[in-house]
């Protein structure tokens, strides 16, 4: 089966990326953004998902400053 | 004395860190990433680099390397290990070190030489210097902002954890915090590489305070 794993900084944890993100928008002409948050898709094949949370909490995120979400997707 | 370095795939300072060891006149013990123990080494440095190419999260792959496990027991039964740069956020990712390092604020790879105060003796690492030292070292990395929640911070600085601190912070982190140790002080994370200032034909020899502080706790 397939899983798609969304890993990104949790709420109110500085994210450079994004904050870096954010500023080159206007850059470009696209005004009004408000707020940007980057953070990481992860797409794997496995046998069976019992595991996928246990992958998610030891090494897909670090739950010290992510936060992750995941799900079948076929 | 003999003092262990870790190797992993990418790590860059291991050599740096052997080098200074043998200047404090300790025996220097190179640490494959798969050795399954520490060849009886007294104390051990995680050096910097990107291990496994800092791929995922820096230090996220290194930490389940086959000598991560006897690492892991030598530092629970408080055994001194030092942590620089790569190897802070290994420490980290390990769960031997409270927090995490995020991006620098400033989205830039830092390389630059700082000031940082000694801000506990209290460790195997900083037993050599005196309480407030200053030192110039080098920083060179894209994650140093050291980040850890409230709680987590308040804790640090009332139990005395945080052993470095910068004069001037160059990457956002929390508390101009430049390195940490754990609850049983023997484990010291830093993000300043006194390993590359290990001799005065390298421009300074100030890293040695850092290093051969671990001959002074062990009596040497």
């Amino acid at each position: 089966m397939r899983i798609r794993v969304l890993v990104r900084p949790k709420a109110g944890i500085l994210d450079p990326q994004g904050e870096a993100v954010k500023n080159a928008l206007p850059a470009l002409g696209f005004e009004g953004v408000h707020t940007v948050h980057v953070g990481r898709l992860v797409e794997m094949e496995v046998e069976r998902s019992d595991e996928v949370d246990a992958m998610c909490r030891r090494l897909l995120s670090n739950p010290t400053i992510e936060e992750y979400e995941w799900e079948v997707v076929g | 004395m003999r003092i262990g370095v870790t190797v992993f795939p990418g790590s860059n300072c291991d050599r740096d860190a052997l080098y200074g060891v043998r200047q404090m006149g300790a025996d220097a013990v190179e640490l494959w990433h798969a050795d399954a123990d520490l060849k009886g080494v007294d104390a051990v440095i995680v050096p910097g680099g990107f291990s496994y190419g800092d791929y995922l999260r820096p230090g996220a792959i290194a930490r389940f390397a086959k000598v991560m496990g006897p690492l892991e027991e030598f530092a629970k039964d408080g055994g001194p290990v030092l942590g620089v740069c790569n190897g802070f956020q290994v420490l980290t990712e390990a769960h031997l070190l409270p927090g995490a390092l995020l991006r620098n604020t400033n989205m830039r790879f830092i390389c630059d030489r700082v000031r940082v105060r000694v801000e506990t003796v209290d460790t195997p690492w900083t037993a050599g210097c005196d309480p407030g030292e200053e030192l110039t070292l080098p920083v060179a990395h894209n994650e140093g902002n050291f980040f850890a929640d409230p709680e987590t911070l308040s804790r640090l600085e009332e139990e005395g954890r945080v052993v470095l601190r910068y004069l001037e912070n160059p990457n956002g982190s929390a508390n101009d915090i430049a390195g940490v140790c754990n609850e049983g002080r023997n484990v010291v994370g830093i993000m300043p590489h006194p390993e590359r200032v290990s001799d005065p034909a390298l421009g300074s020899d100030e890293g040695l305070s850092i290093l051969s502080s671990v001959l002074v706790g062990a009596g040497v």
